[in-house]
């Protein structure tokens, strides 16, 4: 790990501010991901800026048919949450399938959305349930929010502070774990709300999260497994790597697609 | 059978050590004035070095020296070098290129020293060797075991043109010619056995210490051999005479092989210490072990089995290109050749083989032996062999197996082994009985209505142990003997010190040696304890690898122990005042046969020592014998496995569902720790069937450079496993133990790849059998079904 | 260096530290206490797992000094005095341990498991939460079955909770 300088935040302003004014600065919410890069060499913020003692970005809370859940939540919190598990057991369920117990511990909500690794579950669900990003300037939609690989909406001096699910009827979540990392190889997440479908792909795109169209179209004339058969997405954009060719994912897709409805019941 | 005596299940004694945080690996270790050593590798696969530039790194913070190449040559620091000779079927000798520690002119491989930094913290070494700028001009480079030899192909070391380190043969090829001529029946296999990376969990570490008084070093190092290190590192490395230099290696956290060989780590600590004049300590990352530690397997074989009518094996045929990566590591060269092509008869009566191997260099990190090391290679080319044979001549595999097994010991194969005992049907009939194997047919069809594919797989392996007699082993080109050593210093007040040559790095020597002695002196296993891994305190003995410790480490015990119980008879006799012949030894007692005289174990400790009963001129006081035991053959472990698999058809994931391994060890110390040496293995080679895979780009790469791309199983990857044991005594030592460290590792393979294509209804699928790989073979299943519909 | 403080097995424990410093250095380097151990660089093999605050961790991906304050367990720190922790007799017993070097992370997870999910775990369950251990040398198989004795033995009355 290379050198940096260390500021604990006490505060959100004060952190957006460290963030806007210190060269070359860098959140550290969980660190699951970005303290491993940091191991590696591969990042080398001069300034991190840790969010672990800031009040007020922790939390689970039910408001009205939103479930809003603080950045600095951990994947653990949010796995046994029984408010998250009675509202959205989908969410419940993919959190705790992220890393390992212990990675759980640290690992938070608002980290792993603001590293938007092409691999990671989290984006899969923002975009299935069609959340909103709450940063510390402005709300922000999921299908917005995600730019590309490890890119996102979010301004330099920006923090996230919340996201806000929308409660869908029916919601799962199907992940293919890349054998090796264990990250998605293919996820994928399906959520029915009133007339709204959404089928969110992580893992397999090339430039991130991705929606499916063609399989939101056919689940809406029927939301049942049935409705996917035949159905696949093309390859190209795909990652193809030693884990698996596009094909494979492309192919992948289609059955976590067709199992997670099946799951959603 | 006593509580802690020979077959008892007795619990570990060192484990409190380990469950409590109070294990000493050699990291855990901190030397006064510590320096922290970091290697500057090469980015390159293959790169002439131009010139390098320490000045900006030498003035980076807490710097203390940056050494490179040419000090070292400057120093005369000899090479490594492999300590197999190999001589190639037209009689020239293998081809070794030079190795030099930090390589000088031309890094051959991705993590090639280049250059050292030596500072104060781990951190200021890193951070300085980052500023140590190598000029490299980058060379096409070579991984690919089977271009190699092209004539296009990059020269790496110019000793060995082709990149050919030899062309080596074992068995009659004509005999072999006209058995293939004479077949019924051919089944034809090309095997590809990848490449895996050993992974011990402690990564590799050295310390070095010089005693500028003294002219001496000492190496705190994670070895498999401490004496086998030292003196390499002295006779051919030259950094110290071997009285000169001390190596212990205190715990060590797992080898499986890796931990065997000398490697330029250790050797540039030792220069480096000597050179600053403190300690210099050096500890692997992970991902740096992905490129510094050798790796293991990495076949490319074409086989060929040829068959009676009747199923009966008449000949087998392969021709193995083996990668031996940049450079040879210090047994490489026997693992594709004694080690492999020997145990190509199985368990099987096969009149005639005829093996081919050429050893290969690429610019890849160096082959060496892993767990089995050469035999599960055989053992996959064999078990496929028979279990396609079986499928193509519509034979039953369990009958085509039994058909062909050796039923008559001693059997001379037609590849040196001469396997001296065994009951191979033993193991199958009992494996087969306790995997349910009658109950298969409708466990496919529950599966079937589940949707998925099931199927099971059957490896009937044998494996030569122990690598010894020494004789033997040095007809066959090894540079040394592999004997070991031990003795057994009985203290005044009774209790026992085990000296032994052998290492432990999780195998339980300090419980399973106790029990060896607790069972034959009849003293408690507390009052044992078992030393080992300092060159200072334990005489020369040869490590631990090769399942080597139990067949031939405890013979020397054993054979030591001889030695203690007839001087302690002669002591005894003077203690009881009675005639040596009439000394009895019964449950650690002295006795005078036909009388109620007797004296205590410790009784005899304490006079022997005390010396007031007999004449020093007579009979030597002290209690202390050694032994350098070397064994009149190989052992021959050998058993059953039997793997149950379920495909996923729409993932291409592979379960397995079940597991039961009958081995015969000869005879078990402790079944506990066997047991547990079994599920080790089984997982590691499950992992190599399933799981690992070592990928290089064209350009050299390592692209499973970390646990991110090398999969490495887990506990959800495995199932719990049946293991079982029959038992034919070894003949060859003195309680007839086998070995058992290799036997999962060396069964598995085929056993699951058995399982999988029986299952998926074809033999294209290679290791690993990965949800990707199993996919893409059961779209090519599908497809040829519909062209044939 | 900035300083940090935190309470490491019952005891205080203060010392200035690089920021990079990560709390597994800090255990190992500041307090010497080596029992807690680094097998990878990329938080997968959990041989670094210590609690931090009654959770188990991956000591080897945070900061020293983001544990400011914390109240870390140790497997120094696991058994009550001589006498051992019931997840470490249990490892003990059942040959859940080959080389050791895996040991310490796996009992302190295995601790941790049975904190969240109670004494009567199935082999499926154990064998998805030690997703973050790798061990080399035992095929899981006896840590298994170690820790599904640990667990019970840990609810019956003569055990004692985790020491912290």
């Amino acid at each position: 790990m290379y050198a940096f300088t260390y500021h604990r935040a006490t505060g959100l302003r004060q952190a957006g501010n460290m963030l806007g004014k210190l060269e070359d600065s860098k959140i550290l919410a969980g660190g699951q991901t970005l303290l491993p890069t940091m191991k590696q060499r591969l990042a080398s913020p001069a300034n991190l800026i840790d969010l672990g003692k800031v009040d007020g970005l922790k939390g689970i809370e039910l408001k009205g048919r939103s479930l809003v859940i603080g950045a600095m939540t951990t994947h653990s919190e949010v796995a046994t949450s029984p408010v998250v598990q009675q509202a959205i057991p989908a969410l419940a369920e993919l959190a705790s399938m992220i890393g390992d117990p212990a990675v759980r511990h640290m690992g938070t909500l608002g980290g792993s959305i603001a590293n938007n690794d092409p691999n990671s579950d989290y984006p899969a669900a923002l975009v299935g349930l069609g959340a909103t990003v709450i940063t510390t300037k402005r709300r922000i939609e999921a299908d917005a929010f995600f730019t590309g690989l490890f890119e996102t909406a979010l301004e330099a001096d920006e923090i996230i502070t919340k996201v806000s699910f929308p409660v869908p009827k029916k919601a799962a979540y199907m992940k293919f774990r890349n054998p090796a990392s264990r990250f998605a190889l293919v996820g994928v997440f399906v959520a029915k709300r009133s007339s709204e479908i959404r089928v969110a792909v992580t893992g397999a795109g090339a430039s991130g999260v991705f929606r499916v169209p063609a399989f939101e179209e056919a689940l809406k004339k029927r939301f049942s497994p049935k409705s996917l058969e035949g159905l696949s997405i093309p390859a190209t954009g795909l990652n193809s790597d030693i884990h698996g060719s596009a094909e494979y994912r492309a192919h992948l897709v289609g059955v976590m697609a067709r199992r997670a409805v099946a799951k959603a019941g | 059978m006593s509580a802690t005596g020979i077959g008892a299940p007795v619990r570990r004694k060192e484990d409190y050590r380990f469950i409590t945080g109070k294990g000493q690996y050699t990291d855990d270790l901190t030397r006064p004035g510590q320096t922290y050593i970091t290697f500057v590798r090469s980015p390159h696969a293959h790169a002439r070095i131009r010139r390098i530039d320490a000045s900006a790194a030498k003035g980076m913070p807490g710097v203390v020296a940056v050494l490179t190449g040419a000090d070292l040559a400057a120093d005369k620091v000899g090479s490594l070098i492999c300590g197999w000779a190999i001589t190639s079927k037209d009689g020239s000798p293998m081809k070794m290129a030079p190795h030099p520690a930090i390589a000088n002119t031309k890094a051959n491989h991705v993590g090639d020293p280049v250059a050292v930094v030596v500072a104060e913290t781990q951190a200021q070494a890193k951070d300085a060797a980052e500023k140590v700028v190598v000029d490299y001009e980058v060379l096409p480079a070579v991984v690919d075991p089977a271009k190699a030899q092209a004539k296009s192909a990059p020269q790496i070391h110019e000793v060995a043109p082709g990149n050919t380190i030899y062309e080596w043969h074992l068995g009659d090829q004509k005999a072999v010619e006209a058995a293939f001529k004479g077949a019924k029946h051919v089944t034809r296999l090309d095997i590809v056995n990848n490449r895996l990376v050993p992974n011990a969990m402690e990564p590799r570490a050295a310390i070095a210490e010089y005693d500028a008084g003294n002219d001496s070093l000492t190496l705190w190092n994670t070895t498999q051999n401490p004496h086998v290190a030292r003196l390499v590192i002295s006779a051919f490395v030259g950094i110290a005479p071997e009285h000169k230099l001390r190596v212990i290696a205190p715990d060590v956290g797992g080898g499986f092989g890796s931990k065997i060989f000398i490697y330029p780590e250790e050797v540039v600590c030792l220069w480096a210490a000597r050179k600053v004049n403190r300690p210099v300590k050096w500890v692997s990352e992970r991902t740096e072990a992905f490129v510094a530690d050798a790796h293991g397997r990495d076949h490319v074989t074409h086989a060929e089995m040829a068959f009676d009518g009747e199923g009966k094996i008449l000949a087998l045929r392969a021709k193995t290109i083996a990668n031996l990566g940049a450079y040879m590591s210090t047994f490489s060269s026997s693992v594709p050749t004694y080690l492999y092509a020997t145990l190509l008869s199985g368990q099987y009566e096969i009149p005639q083989i005829y093996c081919e191997v050429d050893a290969v260099y690429t610019n890849t990190v160096p082959v060496d032996a892993y767990r089995g090391a050469g035999r599960p290679e055989a053992t996959f080319v064999v078990e496929r062999l028979v279990e396609v044979g079986a499928r193509e001549m519509q034979i039953d595999p369990a009958d085509l197996r039994r058909r062909n097994f050796v039923k008559k010991f001693p059997h001379q194969t037609p590849v040196i082994m001469a396997y001296d005992a065994g009951d191979y049907n033993a193991s199958l009939k009992k494996a087969m009985e306790l995997a349910d194997v009658k109950g298969f047919a409708k466990r496919k069809r529950e599966s079937a209505r589940a949707g998925k594919l099931r199927g099971l797989g059957y490896s009937t392996y044998i494996e030569a142990c122990g690598i010894a007699p020494s004789q033997a082993v040095g007809s066959l080109g090894a540079g040394v003997g592999l004997w070991e050593s031990a003795e057994v210093r009985v203290n005044p007040t009774g209790s026992v010190e085990v000296l032994t040559g052998c290492h432990q790095h999780g195998q339980g020597h300090e419980t399973t040696f106790a029990q060896v002695v607790s069972d034959r002196l009849g003293i408690p296993i507390e009052n044992v304890s078992v030393v080992h891994g300092d060159t200072d305190k334990v005489q020369f003995g040869m490590g631990t690898y090769g399942s080597r410790s139990g067949a031939v480490g405890i013979s020397a015990i054993v054979k030591a122990l001889d030695k203690v119980e007839a001087k302690a008879k002669k002591v005894a006799s003077h203690l009881l005042e009675a005639a040596e012949a009439d000394i009895v030894f019964e449950n650690g007692q002295f006795k005078v046969a036909g009388t109620d005289k007797v004296a205590a174990f410790g009784d005899v400790a304490l006079n022997a020592y005390i010396a007031h009963k007999f004449s020093g001129q007579e009979l030597e006081p002290g209690l202390k014998e050694g032994s350098f035991y070397d064994p009149t053959n190989f052992t021959f472990p050998a058993g059953c496995h039997i793997c149950e698999v379920e495909v996923d058809t729409e993932t291409g994931q592979v379960e397995v569902v079940a597991w039961t391994a009958v081995d015969d060890f000869g005879k078990v110390i402790n079944p506990m720790i066997v047991e547990g040496q079994v599920h080790g293995g089984i997982a590691q080679g499950v992992g190599q069937a399933l799981l690992e895979n070592t990928t290089y780009d064209t350009d050299g790469q390592l692209v499973t450079g970390s646990y991110m791309d090398y999969t490495m199983p887990r506990a959800d990857n495995l199932p719990s496993f049946r293991v079982e044991t029959t038992e034919t005594l070894a003949p060859s030592n003195p309680l007839g133990i086998k070995g058992c460290g290799e036997a999962g590792a060396i069964a598995s393979p085929a056993a699951v790849i058995n399982a999988i294509t029986d299952a998926l209804g074809t033999e294209e699928i290679a290791m690993p059998a990965t949800p990707a790989a199993v996919w893409a073979a059961l779209q090519k299943v599908n497809q040829s079904r519909k062209a044939a519909e | 260096m900035p300083a940090v403080s935190m309470t490491v097995n019952g005891k205080p424990a203060t010392a200035d530290v690089e920021p990079r410093t990560l709390l597994v250095q800090f255990l190992r380097e500041n307090l010497r206490l080596t029992g807690t151990h680094v097998g990878c660089d990329t938080s997968q093999c959990g041989a670094c797992v210590v609690h931090v605050d009654g959770k188990a961790v991956k000591s080897c991906t945070m900061l020293a000094i983001q544990a400011e304050g914390a109240n870390v367990t140790t497997i120094e720190g696991l058994a009550n005095g001589s006498q051992l922790h019931p997840m470490q007799e249990a490892f003990r017993e059942h040959h859940g341990l080959q080389c050791g070097f895996c040991t310490p992370g796996m009992i302190m997870t295995a601790v941790d498991m049975v904190n969240r999910k109670g004494n009567e775990l199935d082999d499926h369950t154990i064998r998805e939460e030690l997703e973050g251990n790798i061990c080399r040398c035992t095929g899981y198989h006896n840590i298994v079955k170690a820790i599904a004795a640990g667990a019970r033995s840990m609810g019956t009355g003569g055990a004692r909770k985790a020491a912290e």
